[in-house]
């Protein structure tokens, strides 16, 4: 494992007089305090993170909280005010435009919560647009696109107009025409969240199948916990511009940093966060009715309580390696409530 | 009264003398420059000339069932032709029709780019915004007497004056049409490594395809606006017949080529408009559920 995407203290102030407002920030003055004696805004404090190879990794904030702002500082749509990225080991800030221009074209993607779809262009063409602008030849993008589009489940949709499709349609696009572009990086900004809640869930498993597949690095920002919690390996919770703590979601529901992380927490399906590994019993000896994988949650656990009192725990080699009951589920579950 | 603050006569004298000099010493220079405008609108006059009187209502009547794919407007497209004819007018229409295409052609050349310029300069829509207010309010005469002047009476100084005239609503449309274009595309495009010239072609243009459109629509209808006092320095057509009808008081006259250039208007209005409406339709509202 290899950080991917390394951010360094990243801080963006907007208004005119930024170096002030970043030197009270170092000195530990917030937001607010920033805002009120100086008059600049804040949009990022100080953020460090490093995004793994492989991994989904959510930055989860309200609105105002500066996701949308951080997520664009790794193809560099925003400059920061201070701060140093580096994507697959390259400082991006000292890249002139000719060289930005072709490190977005050739080394990450983009989807983008309003689509951003080009509506005077066709679906095939649309998800040809990354390759087109990248330079590749006509037949070459145009077979690409099609089997992009394919992928996404819109065969059928290529000669149609995006403003013919429902959103949800429309983002599949706006995914086709990112995973086009085959690159190893894959950059989410609330990409389900105008979607309706039906849709938005079938996206999310669809994404964790594709990423199983695909195996890409991906970054995604999202204000809803609850698909942070479904599709994230490793969560960021950002708060005024800051990031207040970074764990695996279940670390995050059962160890929350702050109040503020706390108050999020609170209205999750803790059975579908704790795994089985977390709070099984060590035992290897006692008979139970049925086996289960460590990895699983709680929830996956539940139904099979009905028919079994025990049920043991395994590795992904199919060995055993503890034992859990319904009383200790139970236990869990009633600790963690509300 | 006013008080009489400082003498303004020698100012006002300065300003005639220097449009003297100007046509004394550039006026060679000047009317040069504008000769491929006189070879332009000539060329267009001899071609919709040229060809035959049916084969222009057969492409105008296409060109209406093209744009709406329903029978009504090229109906009354065929009409307005066909009145034309009949009234004895097709000749001088069709030499308004040049000197409108003419304008709206050069207006289009000159004003796309411009206000392109503006959608990306705010310091170029500062000072354009009201240069195109002064052209727009400035009584016309002001400028035909100057040009006339410069370039002598004829088609030169009409075609200038109907450019300048027509031309400000094609920019402002245009400086319009790319700033509204949805910031969410443009980023998108950016996000993919568009450079500037791919974003210009690729996402500005086109998505401000139908304001544009709707500008040179306006400006055709403008130059149209123009053709009457075009006529008084030489232009010829449907506004000199109006004009010989004011002068020998020959009401019908003035009527019937009057009308000629309603005819005239509702052609190009309805069939441009008919086909700005499909495009936009084709696009749709950009940018997707918000």
């Amino acid at each position: 494992m290899s950080a991917v995407i390394e951010a360094k203290n990243i801080t963006k102030i907007f208004g005119d007089e930024p170096e002030t407002a970043v030197r009270m920030l170092e000195q530990g003055a917030s937001k607010t305090d920033v805002q009120a004696e100086t008059g600049q805004v804040v949009g990022l404090n100080r953020v460090s993170l490093s995004v793994e190879q492989g991994e989904i990794f959510v930055v989860m904030g309200l609105s105002g909280s500066g996701k949308s702002t951080l997520i664009r500082h790794v193809n560099r749509l925003i400059e920061p005010t201070a701060g140093e990225m580096r994507v697959n080991g390259r400082d991006i800030l000292g890249l002139d435009e000719m060289a930005l221009r072709q490190f977005r074209r050739k080394e990450l993607a983009m989807v983008f919560q309003n689509f951003g779809l080009l509506p005077h262009r066709s679906v095939l063409d649309n998800v040809a647009y990354g390759l087109e602008i990248r330079g590749d030849g006509k037949d070459e993008r145009l077979e690409h696109a099609r089997h992009w589009i394919e992928r996404v489940g819109l065969a059928g949709y290529e000669g149609s107009q995006p403003n013919e499709l429902s959103g949800g349609q429309q983002q599949r696009v706006g995914l086709a025409r990112a995973l086009a572009m085959d690159t190893d990086i894959l950059l989410m900004d609330e990409a389900f969240s105008a979607l309706d809640p039906l849709i938005r869930s079938g996206m999310q498993d669809e994404l964790k199948s594709l990423q199983k597949e695909l195996n890409k690095t991906i970054l995604f920002i999202s204000h809803d916990f609850d698909e942070a919690v479904k599709i994230g390996d490793r969560i960021a919770v950002l708060n005024d511009g800051a990031i207040v703590q970074v764990d695996r979601p279940e670390d995050i529901v059962l160890k929350p940093a702050d109040d503020y992380v706390a108050a999020f927490v609170r209205d999750v399906n803790k059975a579908r966060v704790i795994h089985i590994s977390t709070i099984m019993e060590r035992d290897l000896e006692s008979p139970c009715g049925f086996d289960i994988t460590a990895t699983a949650s709680c929830e996956d656990a539940l139904p099979l309580f009905a028919a079994h009192d025990a049920l043991a725990v395994t590795n992904e080699d199919g060995k055993r390696v503890g034992r859990i009951t319904a009383r200790r589920v139970i236990a869990a579950l009633a600790r963690h409530a509300g | 009264m006013f008080p009489d603050w400082f003498n303004s006569r020698p100012l006002r004298s300065a300003v005639d003398d220097a449009l003297e000099w100007v046509v004394k010493y550039w006026g060679g220079w000047l009317e040069a420059a504008a000769h491929p405008l006189l070879l332009l609108l000539n060329s267009i006059e001899r071609f919709l000339l040229a060809i035959p009187w049916w084969v222009l209502i057969i492409f105008f009547t296409a060109a209406a069932f093209g744009a709406t794919r329903k029978l009504a407007l090229p109906l009354v497209v065929f009409l307005s032709l066909i009145f034309l004819g009949v009234m004895e007018l097709w000749d001088d229409a069709v030499k308004t029709m040049a000197l409108m295409i003419a304008a709206t052609l050069t207006a289009i050349v000159i004003s796309l780019p411009l206000g392109i310029w503006m959608a990306r300069s705010a310091l170029v829509r500062r000072i354009v915004t009201p240069i195109l207010d002064l052209m727009q309010t400035l009584p016309s005469f002001v400028y035909l007497i100057p040009t006339v002047m410069v370039f002598g009476p004829g088609k030169v100084p009409a075609l200038i004056a109907t450019i300048v005239y027509a031309a400000p609503p094609l920019v402002r449309l245009t400086d319009l049409g790319i700033r509204l274009v949805d910031p969410n595309v443009l980023e998108a495009a950016r996000a993919f490594g568009a450079d500037r010239r791919q974003r210009l072609f690729g996402v500005q243009i086109p998505l401000a395809l139908p304001t544009i459109l709707a500008g040179i629509n306006q400006t055709t209808m403008m130059a149209l606006a123009m053709v009457v006092i075009a006529s008084m320095i030489g232009a010829g057509g449907l506004g000199y017949q109006v004009l010989q009808g004011i002068g020998r008081l020959e009401v019908s006259r003035g009527l019937f080529a009057g009308l000629g250039i309603v005819a005239l208007a509702i052609i190009f209005d309805r069939i441009t408009q008919a086909y700005g409406k499909r495009l936009q339709k084709r696009i749709g509202v950009s940018g997707g559920a918000r």
